[in-house]
């Protein structure tokens, strides 16, 4: 029967808004297999389109922070849900993509989801790692709590089209951030996948932003934009990192320099990258 | 002032159409075996005991009444399981199996909140809105827990302590077994879980729920039974940890029994907390503060605010709404969605309230009781306020875990401090005021493990809970509960 069978060949869209959107520019690119087949056409995203997925992720930023950790945890695993029962397409694309055979693919579907699990698990408990009472010297009661730094912008790994991806991802939503990623220019389609996973499992519109396109023309944008708060450089390759973060430095953007896929899993540095510390004193007496 | 007591006399007697949950959602078996080593199984001294509804004194199920050579059946399986599986399983795995249970409980919850009031005789509404969804919150928090220990704070790499034996009280069955089990199972421990007496079938439902999450066999093992059941795990030698949460009486024996052995040990017993209001209080929020407070759970709450402290200048109008706003109550029949107090969960503890509250009138005490209608079967005790309350007052000093409230006064924010602190309990207080300053400068000098502002009865998987004094040690509930279950 699959001989017969004409494929229908679905072209992949960009997350802006929970809308799932060709660029505004009309424009797309043929993404190819790792072997250099043709995957699939996806919309090459422009550096408007960068600026409309930062308005929207403005947009969902309070809303997101203001529902209980409880809720993003909850909203976090239901991804982990979506994403466990589409494994099959996942790996398939992980394979294509990353040219690993179906049993590596495999593995690395079921680490994301994992990962998943993991971040879900954070959300109601960065509070209790990264903040704590003070014991300030006099008749206050000072306690510290982490915030989200706001918007995030994210370059997600060119290498690892899932696994970093959703690390990269995650890690900031996950204390309450929202994000606009570029995902991986010439692997995009399992984030694209992800991302169309999060438009079915709860997450609010606005709170994942996904563009593709090619990075060096849309990484500029992202760097500089006045209205992110930090950046996350991964996927930026080469010297171009040290040029972003310049940028970045334009606005007080906190910035997550690349460092490679060595880090150690239980590492919290991504969680704490976009994070402040909020310090609140009261005084005490009768 | 006159117009607003009217509006709110008329607003009570609003008749409500009954709106009654059906028993049938429970799907109950007729008897329900031992869970042990993943399997339910007959005791093997064969004996059974009755579950009752308390609200009609129907036989619900029977269930099986555990034998020492039960209980020594579940240890051995919570051994095997803790030695070939559970302590080899990665924190990632076991996380993924808590957070099954968590999502299953959440699937099955409204059978649970018709099992949890047809056996405990607590309104639907708090097991519906309350036991089953915290319930659910509390694996999901631990859950989280199991591959982030290392960031607990415990130090690196922290490790379980083995068998915990944990027995749990009849106030807030399911989520008393998920409090005790999902720190634990988070920890790596494996567990034998003994219900109460006369609420052992959210435990037992529970079980089927581990069944389906298929969490590893004789990882949880939960055996019904009494008293006796509960001191054979106590006193059981393979056991390396006691958890138990009941009375201060217990409590005190469960210590003496494990204080020659190297069992660890964690309590959390009575209280007889003090809701304290200060005369800039916000009037509306506190009157229902003070009302959840104690009427929460018909009063069976160990957290219970059982005693209301006032401050003498507005003594007279507190106690004044307060009547009016017991006398709006809705007490009877538990399955109604309506019901605000339900039935008393058994003839004993029924027996020991009357048995208080008759002290309260003998000692001098004045007695507001509502007028409410009580049903003719089940175990019930209308809402009751004594005013004119000294601290000499057996129903100032005793713990009543019933629907009964002491009111007492008092003039400066040292006196409120002196008489809450004037227990042997110590485990939650309330603070109501409009003055945050005062508020904190209060509950830095109370003796309790839990102070509660402008609120009362707050829970969340995230918050330690837990007492001082003879209401017990360790904190059950955020990062702190880990610490029971981590040789740390």
């Amino acid at each position: 029967m699959s001989d017969s069978h004409v494929e229908v060949r679905k072209t992949y869209k960009l997350l802006i808004d929970g809308a799932l959107a060709r660029s505004e520019s009309g424009r797309s690119y043929e993404v190819t297999t790792a072997a250099g087949a043709f995957l699939a056409n996806v919309a090459q995203g422009s550096r408007k389109d960068v600026r409309a997925a930062v308005v929207a992720a403005r947009a969902a930023q309070a809303n997101w922070w203001s529902a209980t950790a409880y809720n993003r945890g909850q909203v976090i695993y239901r991804l982990a849900e979506m994403a466990e029962s589409r494994r099959a397409e996942l790996a398939e694309h992980v394979a294509l993509s990353e040219g690993l055979k179906p049993a590596a693919a495999q593995v690395t579907v079921a680490r994301a989801v994992d990962r998943m699990v993991w971040y879900a698990g954070w959300t109601d408990k960065v509070a209790q790692v990264l903040g704590g009472a003070n014991p300030v010297a006099g008749p206050f009661f000072n306690f510290s709590l982490p915030t989200p730094s706001g918007v995030v912008g994210v370059v997600a790994p060119q290498e690892s089209s899932l696994e970093g991806f959703v690390d990269c991802v995650l890690a900031p939503l996950c204390v309450g951030n929202t994000v606009v990623v570029l995902a991986s220019q010439l692997r995009p389609t399992p984030a694209l996948l992800v991302g169309e996973m999060s438009t079915t499992s709860d997450f609010p519109t606005g709170v994942l932003n996904i563009v593709t396109g090619f990075t060096q023309e849309l990484t500029p944008t992202l760097a500089s934009h006045e209205d992110i708060d930090g950046i996350d450089l991964e996927g930026v390759e080469g010297d171009a990192a040290d040029a972003l973060a310049k940028v970045a430095a334009g606005s007080i953007k906190r910035v997550l320099r690349p460092r490679g896929r060595h880090d150690d899993p239980t590492s919290l540095r991504r969680l704490r990258a976009f994070v402040e510390t909020s310090t609140v004193w009261h005084t005490i007496g009768q | 002032m006159t117009q607003h007591h009217l509006a709110n006399s008329e607003l009570g007697s609003l008749d409500y159409d009954p709106a009654p949950e059906s028993a049938q959602i429970a799907k109950l078996k007729g008897a329900y075996g031992l869970f042990i080593d993943g399997q339910f199984t007959d005791p093997t001294q064969h004996e059974q005991f009755a579950s009752l509804n308390p609200a009609t004194e129907e036989t619900l199920v029977t269930v099986a009444h555990a034998s020492a050579e039960d209980v020594d059946r579940a240890v051995a399986s919570a051994r095997k399981a803790y030695d070939t599986v559970w302590s080899k399983t990665t924190g990632a795995r076991r996380a993924k199996y808590l957070f099954r249970i968590a999502r299953i409980i959440q699937e099955r919850s409204r059978e649970l909140a018709v099992v949890e009031t047809l056996d405990n005789g607590k309104p639907i509404r708090e097991s519906r809105d309350v036991d089953i969804p915290l319930a659910a919150a509390h694996f999901f928090y631990y859950a989280g827990w199991a591959d982030k220990l290392d960031h607990a704070g415990f130090g690196a790499d922290p490790r379980p302590v083995g068998v915990c034996g944990q027995i749990i009280p009849w106030n807030f069955p399911l989520l008393m077994a998920a409090w005790k089990l999902a720190p634990a199972l988070a920890a790596g421990n494996t567990c034998v879980l003994k219900p109460a007496e006369t609420t052992p079938l959210s435990a037992l439902i529970l079980a089927e729920i581990l069944q389906q999450a298929e969490l590893p066999e004789g990882v949880v093992n939960i055996i019904t039974g009494d008293g006796s059941t509960g001191s054979a795990l106590v006193e059981h030698p393979g056991v390396d940890k006691i958890a138990f949460t009941g009375s201060t009486e217990v409590g005190r024996l469960i210590q003496q029994r494990v204080a020659t052995t190297t069992k660890r040990l964690t309590l959390e017993l009575g209280g007889n907390g003090a809701n304290i209001v200060f005369d800039d209080a916000p009037v509306d929020e506190m009157i229902e503060g003070i009302i959840d407070g104690i009427f929460f759970n018909q009063g069976h709450v160990c957290c219970a605010g059982s005693r209301l402290l006032v401050q003498e200048t507005i003594a007279d109008e507190v106690l004044r709404r307060l009547v009016r706003r017991v006398e709006q109550l809705r007490v009877g029949d538990p399955m109604d969605k309506n019901t605000d107090v339900g039935a008393i969960n058994s003839a004993a503890q029924l027996e020991r309230i009357k048995e208080l509250t008759a002290f309260g009138e003998s000692e001098g005490a004045t007695r507001y009781t509502s007028s409410c209608a009580l049903p003719d079967k089940g175990y019930w005790f209308a809402p009751t306020v004594f005013a004119d309350v000294t601290q000499s007052h057996r129903i100032a000093r005793e713990e009543i875990f019933g629907p009964v409230l002491s009111v007492l006064t008092f003039r400066t924010p040292e006196e409120a401090v002196a008489k809450a602190n004037n227990t042997n309990y110590g485990l939650a207080c309330g603070v109501w005021s409009e003055k945050g300053s005062r508020t904190l400068w209060v509950a830095q000098r109370l003796r309790a493990g839990v102070v509660w502002a402008n609120t009362y009865n707050r829970f969340d998987p995230t918050s330690p809970f837990g007492g001082v004094r003879e209401s017990g040690f360790g904190r059950e509930g955020g990062r702190h509960g880990l610490e029971a279950y981590l040789n740390v």
